[in-house]
């Protein structure tokens, strides 16, 4: 694409000399996606590096520029995108002043550094853009991302609260094909039993409407009243279909929407920021948290504005930290970068997912958001279980906010794998990370878990699901 | 590949005496709630070995995983597949005329298939140029081309291209049928290409979806009204599932017999020709599940 022959004549905003060759970028964007770590959507989008040693040159050039220019240097138009306009207007300098002297390089040393304590960096996220993060991101290696991550600490709350060092919380997808009542609470029983479900017990839905996401609220929620379970329903359906879920008096917790990083992303998905506010507003109205107000729950993944058509010539992964913009107008209970779904056109292997779910999960965390990550393969990627269970165990480190959890790895509904309950038991397990200590206090009063502190799971039913499961599989149990 | 290995965990081994609780410790513990797989395909009461998947679970899912790869990166015979259609007495009149042509798009391999969406939906120079010779060769009218995709599972084209053929093979008797086309590495959209090089009136595309873990044999069928290259999904219409654990043939059959005829009364596809087949199909709500977790 750039490849240049001497006679033509363009102009480079950035070039950079080595070994007597002259490296030459158009522009901030540029410069951006090839400093980017090699992946299939940037090959795919014409915009990654042409070699390893441009890449290189890129990352060293890129490391040179101010952090001040991307307050100057919009990637996408103010005029044309409403998250750029979102981006710099709420731009807070005061914030900003702790770091503004800093280029991507130095940014990195500091965020690094014993100067960059978790109060501090709680001070200048509001000073921080999505752009500033990308970039440092593309010039950090893995341990970076999980060192620094790990010294971000966001907290949020609903029915219980979530996001406390040394805690790991899962979301219980308990998808069914048919969105058949039965399977669904088989699936759900299966989670509770293992310990699964204090970020939110969430349902992608096979039929998607007002109608059915009504059914799903309310059998959700008569779940968790009739357990006293202290987690939150969500069912993941449009954004328009949930505020007339609320209209029409479902129970609506929290309210959901796939974002994306660009206007033209977010036009495709068919929503706007106006249509968060007013569903973020009408979910406040019921005021059904006990403990926090966070109402939203978002889903973002690189690749998906290429995939809209929508991506401006960026790099994936700078579209998607732009994402986190929008997340974090809306104070989300959760986010969740669902990383290996979009398929092996955007990330081609477990490499590449795992490299993408850290910078994902670091981004965020930076940013100030609430991020889990939905660690998982397509079958048509070059990934599997092992994979998975390397990125899971990084994540866990890196201070991950939530994963999924799913009976066996396997939804049924949405034909890819994802974390398991029983994977979320090795995490907490092997890393001494707890669930939300209001679900933890539940799982003890259940008699869920026989010891708490060891993660052990009781060998007997507990008492209180005996009388379903017997309805349901009837005799001995 | 072997008919009788299991593909959904309805096989799993189930355990009457799932919830004995010993007393002794044993090292994997069961669930007593491993028979509510009765009621769903989910993998759920898998028991666990401390809290980790036991070692039969973890290998059956192996195995279901290692099927859903295996149909993305086997490559299709199209010429075995080529050659039993040509046996088949009720594919007589499609290929009496002419033999299939086997064609192949951009993507030169799986891995660049796998990257690059865009190489997969066009011809590569050969194939076109065989596909205009064609063309070029006869004064024909056709009516509809029948384009064979291997997609993501060359496993769904073996499995369920001919018994699908078959079942549609009664209702098509008065359509004239281009040569029936078999791609490799192709997607869906490559039937415009091949639907506007041989000048159809419409293309069915039947193409091996993306597998499931549970579904790795799973057809696509894509109907498209004077495809065109450039035409995106809003033109065309999508049969899913076709396999005999999924949608089963003659299902399949009738419900992309009903869209051909819509969309040559209509000359259109896509979003304004819906799919009313099954409008005077009663749905019987007394069989609606219950959730038993609460009543």
């Amino acid at each position: 694409m750039s490849k240049l022959h001497s006679s033509q004549r363009q102009h480079f905003q950035f070039s950079n000399i080595v070994g007597g060759r002259t490296f030459g970028f158009v522009d901030l964007a540029e410069l951006m996606a090839k400093a980017t770590p090699a992946r299939s959507g940037d090959r795919l989008a014409g915009v990654a590096a042409e070699s390893a040693e441009e890449r290189v040159i890129a990352q060293m050039t890129l490391a040179d520029v101010p952090l001040s220019l991307f307050l100057e240097q919009a990637l996408v138009p103010y005029e044309a995108d409403e998250i750029t306009r979102l981006i710099l207007d709420d731009h807070d300098k005061t914030a900003f002043s702790l770091i503004s002297h800093l280029t991507v390089g130095g940014f990195r040393d500091w965020l690094l550094s014993d100067l960059a304590t978790s109060d501090v960096l709680t001070k200048i996220r509001p000073g921080v853009t999505p752009e500033m993060a990308a970039a440092v991101s593309k010039i950090m290696r893995n341990q970076d991302l999980i060192l620094v991550a790990k010294k971000c600490h966001v907290k949020t709350a609903f029915r219980n609260t979530i996001g406390l060092p040394g805690h790991l919380s899962t979301r219980l997808q308990p998808n069914h094909p048919t969105d058949d009542l039965t399977g669904i609470a088989a699936s759900m029983l299966d989670g509770l039993l293992y310990a699964n479900g204090d970020a939110v017990i969430g349902i992608n839905p096979a039929t998607d409407n007002v109608q059915q996401a009504t059914r799903l609220i309310k059998m959700m929620d008569e779940v968790i009243q009739h357990y006293e379970i202290p987690t939150q329903s969500c069912v993941l359906t449009h954004v328009t279909n949930t505020i007339e879920c609320i209209e029409q008096g479902a129970p609506v917790d929290l309210v959901f929407q796939s974002i994306g990083g660009t206007q033209a992303t977010n036009d495709s998905f068919g929503f706007n920021l106006a249509n968060l506010a007013e569903a973020q507003d009408a979910a406040l109205s019921l005021n059904r948290g006990t403990v926090g107000n966070n109402v939203m729950y978002f889903e973002t993944g690189q690749g998906s504005a290429l995939s809209a058509n929508a991506n401006h010539g960026l790099d994936q992964q700078t579209c998607e930290a732009r994402a986190y913009a929008v997340a974090r107008k809306f104070n989300p209970l959760l986010v969740n970068t669902v990383v290996g779904f979009i398929g092996p056109e955007y990330l081609y292997d477990g490499k590449e997912i795992t490299r993408a779910g850290l910078e994902d999960h670091f981004c965020g965390k930076l940013l100030g958001l609430p991020m889990g990550c939905d660690v998982c393969y397509t079958n048509h990627a070059e990934a599997d279980q092992n994979d998975m269970d390397n990125l899971l165990t990084l994540l866990g480190v890196a201070g991950c906010t939530f994963v999924m959890g799913i009976p066996g790895s396997d939804d049924i509904m949405l034909n890819y794998q994802t974390t398991s309950f029983h994977d979320a038991l090795y995490a907490r397990k092997v890393l001494g990370l707890k669930p939300s200590p209001e679900f933890d206090l539940w799982l003890a009063k259940m008699e869920i878990f026989k010891n708490n502190e060891q993660f052990t799971l009781n060998h007997q039913l507990p008492d209180a699901f005996h009388k379903s499961l017997n309805r349901m599989i009837g005799g001995r149990s | 590949m072997s008919q009788d290995i299991p593909q959904s965990n309805k096989s799993f081994p189930t355990h009457p005496h799932a919830s004995v609780v010993t007393g002794k410790e044993e090292p994997v513990t069961e669930n007593a709630w491993s028979k509510l797989n009765a009621f769903t395909d989910a993998r759920v009461g898998l028991g666990r070995s401390g809290i980790s998947v036991p070692t039969k679970h973890l290998l059956a899912f192996q195995l279901a995983h290692a099927q859903a790869i295996d149909a993305v990166h086997t490559q299709l015979d199209s010429g075995a597949l080529s050659k039993a259609l040509l046996e088949q007495d009720w594919a007589k009149d499609w290929t009496k005329n002419c033999p299939p042509l086997m064609l192949h798009s951009r993507a030169t391999d799986r891995a660049t298939y796998l990257q690059r969406p865009d190489y997969g939906r066009r011809l590569d120079e050969e194939s076109a140029n065989k596909l205009d010779e064609h063309r070029a060769s006869t004064t024909q009218d056709y009516d509809l081309a029948i384009v064979v995709v291997d997609g993501l599972s060359s496993l769904a084209i073996e499995q369920n291209t001919l018994p699908f053929l078959q079942a549609l093979a009664s209702h098509i008797n008065d359509w004239k049928l281009t040569p029936i086309c078999f791609v490799k590495q192709g997607r869906v959209a490559i039937g415009d290409d091949i639907c506007e090089r041989l000048n159809a009136k419409c293309v069915l595309v039947l193409i091996g979806e993306r597998p499931g873990l549970s579904s790795p044999d799973s057809l696509g069928l894509y109907l498209t009204w004077g495809g065109k290259v450039g035409f995106t999904d809003a033109y065309r219409n999508c049969i899913s599932n076709v396999r005999p654990a999924g949608l089963v043939y003659q299902e399949a059959a009738r419900k992309a017999f009903y869209l051909l005829n819509e969309a040559r009364t209509l000359k259109l596809s896509g979003v304004k020709l819906k799919d009313r087949s099954d409008d005077d199909l009663i749905m019987d709500t007394s069989k609606e599940s219950k959730n038993f977790l609460i009543s």
